[in-house]
């Protein structure tokens, strides 16, 4: 099937066909001709505030539905504004297309108006990009980008086209075959392998199951549960997989790294076998490297065969889709179950039970203000287990991580890899749009907001109900608990009031109502429930709740940079001490 | 470039077939930059299918083990296959053009010199001669060696091309094609 039509018709159609529901971004000259057949389209276009915000959106989009997220932005300045997106995508594995517009093919090279050279900008951020010049090209670049965004580890494609591509009359086909001869991703796990792995976790004394991001990117946890349960061996979720494993479950040790729970570091770092799922051994999960979990052996499966051996040595190395993997295990282990074999990790399921027990996740109220770990639990208590929560990056994300309990994937959505302040609002965004059912909550810090708030300007006029918690405590506050503990106190730049004044700048009640929003405030640890209350009864508008917060709140247990895992702090100067003669 | 006799330690060469498109030296090249790998030489050109081309890589690795330089490699969707040329069982060859001081008194002694190594005098001029010299590294080194002392006033030299050695192909291999899939069904 062929008609003719124009570059840009063929560029929205081909959209289309690729599944498309809903795009942000902003037009501008190069990739004008687009934006004409887009208004004829099916396909959904969010008119963002900042070609950022669109990034975010995408991203968004994609982690809470799973589909391809889609962004779109004119050459030069709007096309370098995705950067930050991407990268972030590609840090955490996002499934997203970027099409971006680009300056007449004849123009390349020349310094013209708007130009950048975005495919070579993003090279080193994005699993793929492509620069089409020839219109006949748009259909298959675009299935191309698609498929490769969405298959073996999910990232950011961008797709670059020039302008007079756009203009151009050409044929539109949608492709029946892809022709990737060097993209093969493997997703069944060898099952020598399989046998391996399971050889192991029946040897095995003190294993436990490090769950990662690529376990909610392969849509696996069923899978987990069935195979956690099944075997009886403790849980770790990483940041990126909070919600993989309910938190609520009795096997959960909580998340590990440089702020998880004491029984996550420490249960990693005695164990005996790993079992890493989806997971890269990340230095904020693993700490000092060399003196990370001294005694486990690593069974490691993940679809990236980069990511098996690059920090860590792999015993038992499975490359593979986490669900296949964790499909083919169940198999296997059942089987053993009914033979009569199982594994005996009696004696560590209660050692960490102990240590669970002794060491919860807590917080001391501070003698004046709110308490910020207070409003977030509150927040994750009242909103109920089906919201979806975003984040930025900072205290508030630790603390949103560690107080809210997640029973579900794809309800927390954050900055892991690249850790990218303003994240949280465009996110949201993009997670309602995807979900317009579900209660959508951006938790964001005060330095984040002022980062991309003006996308809530988007969400009232484009009637998408976020609802945002400001955990403003007037400072950039993970950077001065930094300065607390590391830099004598010595608060460099990370107050973001002026000195002295004693009206905050600026009022987000205020700046949200000029936004289209509704705006509440809370300063009370007694009013906290009632202003979630309320907020959660407006459905008609975005609404932001600014909670004043005290400032010397600070982020526990954690492993200060670089440090070993074993030197985890459950507060400040207190470790926690191990009864190992119970092991 | 050294004219001294290159280190051993740490080296690897790579055959990599990649898809003749534009850009693909640019994001082979960035990768190593970005992973902070260190290229030691690199050739690519067409190969006996127009669509594919041919890197050989050499590669100098520190703390790097080859095995993360070639997962990180076979990621760039357009690297179709990576094969390691080990020592024993490779031919490698580097081209070289170097412009030699020859006056009418050490003229014959440069050109003796240049028939040893049975490289080839490819221009002439009343001082000088260019010469053409394929060969290993350890070749190319020993010739500049000894011609080093009658003046070496310029010097070009390609990137190793290598081959395994034997009947075998590297590029026996179909480029098969994969259906377009559906759109993944939502959570």
């Amino acid at each position: 099937m062929s008609e003719q039509m124009t570059g840009a018709q063929s560029l929205i159609k081909s959209l289309e066909a690729a599944g498309a529901e809903n795009i942000f971004g902003i037009p501008g000259g190069a990739i004008l001709p687009a934006y004409d057949p887009l208004m004829d389209s099916k396909i959904r276009h969010i008119l963002v505030r900042h070609e950022q915000g669109a990034g975010h959106a995408a991203q968004g989009y994609a982690a809470a539905t799973g589909k391809v997220g889609v962004c779109m932005a004119t050459s030069g300045p709007g096309a370098t504004n995705l950067v930050t997106p991407l990268a972030d995508a590609n840090m955490d594995s996002v499934p997203m297309v970027a099409i971006t517009g680009q300056v007449g093919a004849a123009m390349i090279g020349t310094d013209a108006f708007q130009e950048a050279d975005i495919r070579g900008i993003t090279m080193p951020v994005t699993k793929h990009s492509f620069l089409i010049t020839d219109p006949a090209e748009i259909p298959l670049r675009v299935a191309e980008a698609f498929h490769l965004a969405s298959s073996g580890r999910p990232g950011p494609v961008l797709v670059d086209v020039t302008k007079s591509a756009l203009q151009a009359t050409t044929t539109y086909r949608w492709p029946t075959e892809l022709h990737l001869p060097g993209y093969r991703p493997v997703t069944r796990p060898h099952a020598k392998q399989i046998r391996e792995a399971a050889r192991l976790m029946l040897e095995a004394k003190k294993p436990v199951l490090y769950v990662g991001g690529g376990t909610i990117r392969s849509r696996a946890h069923r899978e987990l549960f069935q195979l956690a349960t099944l075997t009886g061996i403790p849980v770790v979720t990483t940041l990126m997989a909070r919600g993989a494993f309910p938190d609520s479950h009795p096997q959960h040790l909580g998340m590990p790294g440089m702020h998880g729970t004491v029984p996550a570091v420490a249960g990693l770092q005695k164990s005996d076998l790993i079992i890493s799922l989806g997971a890269r051994f990340d230095d904020r999960v693993t700490g000092n490297l060399d003196s990370f979990a001294p005694n486990a052996k690593v069974i490691h499966a993940d679809i990236d065969p980069a990511e098996i051996g690059k920090n860590r040595y792999a015993d038992v190395p499975i490359v593979g889709d986490v669900r296949e993997v964790l499909t083919d295990l169940i198999t296997v282990l059942t089987a053993e179950k009914e033979a009569g074999k199982e594994g005996d990790y009696e004696g560590w399921i209660s050692f960490m039970a102990g240590i669970k027990k002794a060491y919860p996740l807590g917080y001391d109220l501070p003698a004046d203000g709110l308490s910020p770990q207070y409003v977030i639990e509150r927040l994750g208590a009242i909103s109920g287990d089906e919201t979806i929560f975003t984040a930025g990056v900072g205290q508030h994300q630790m603390w949103a991580a560690q107080f809210i309990g997640y029973e579900h994937p794809n309800t927390w959505i954050n900055s892991g890899g690249l850790g990218t302040m303003g994240y949280s609002v465009p996110a949201a965004m993009g997670a309602k749009v995807g979900c317009p059912d579900a209660t959508v909550w951006s938790i964001d810090g005060d330095g984040c907001f002022q980062m991309t708030n003006q996308e809530l300007a988007t969400c009232a006029i484009e009637n998408i109900p976020i609802k945002v918690a400001i955990i403003n405590n007037d400072n950039l506050g993970m950077v001065r608990q930094w300065q607390t503990l590391f830099y004598g106190e010595r608060y460099s730049n990370t107050n973001l009031q002026s000195h002295g004044q004693t009206k905050r700048i600026p009022d987000f009640p205020k700046l949200a109502e000029a936004m289209g929003c509704v705006g509440l405030a809370c300063d009370s640890a007694d009013d906290v429930d009632a202003t979630i209350a309320k907020a959660m009864e407006i459905n008609d508008a975005p609404v932001v709740v600014d909670f004043r917060v005290n400032k010397d709140a600070m982020v526990w247990p954690m492993v200060a940079a670089g440090s070993s895992n074993d030197e985890i702090q459950y507060a400040r100067d207190l470790a926690p001490e191990f009864d190992e003669d119970d092991l | 470039m050294s004219i001294q006799p290159a280190k051993t330690g740490g080296k690897h060469t790579l055959s990599v077939l990649v898809e003749n498109k534009p850009g693909v030296l640019a994001r082979v090249a960035a990768l190593f930059s970005r992973r902070g790998f260190n290229i030691e030489s690199l050739a690519v050109g067409p190969t006996e299918h127009d669509e594919v081309s041919r890197m050989t890589v050499v590669v100098n690795l520190e703390n790097t083990p080859l095995e993360q330089v070639t997962k990180q490699l076979n990621k760039l969707v357009e690297v179709i296959k990576i094969v390691e040329l080990e020592p024993e069982s490779r031919v490698q060859r580097a081209l070289m053009l170097v412009k030699i001081t020859a006056t009418t008194e050490t003229r014959s002694q440069v050109l003796d010199t240049i028939q040893l190594f049975r490289a080839k005098v490819v221009d002439v001029s009343t001082d000088t001669v260019v010469v053409q010299l394929a060969g290993n590294t350890g070749k190319l080194n020993d010739f500049l060696r000894v011609i080093e002392p009658f003046g070496i006033r310029e010097l070009s030299q390609s990137g190793m091309v290598g081959m395994g050695r034997g009947s075998r192909s590297i590029s026996e291999r179909s480029l098969r094609s994969v259906a377009v899939p559906a759109p993944p069904p939502a959570v």
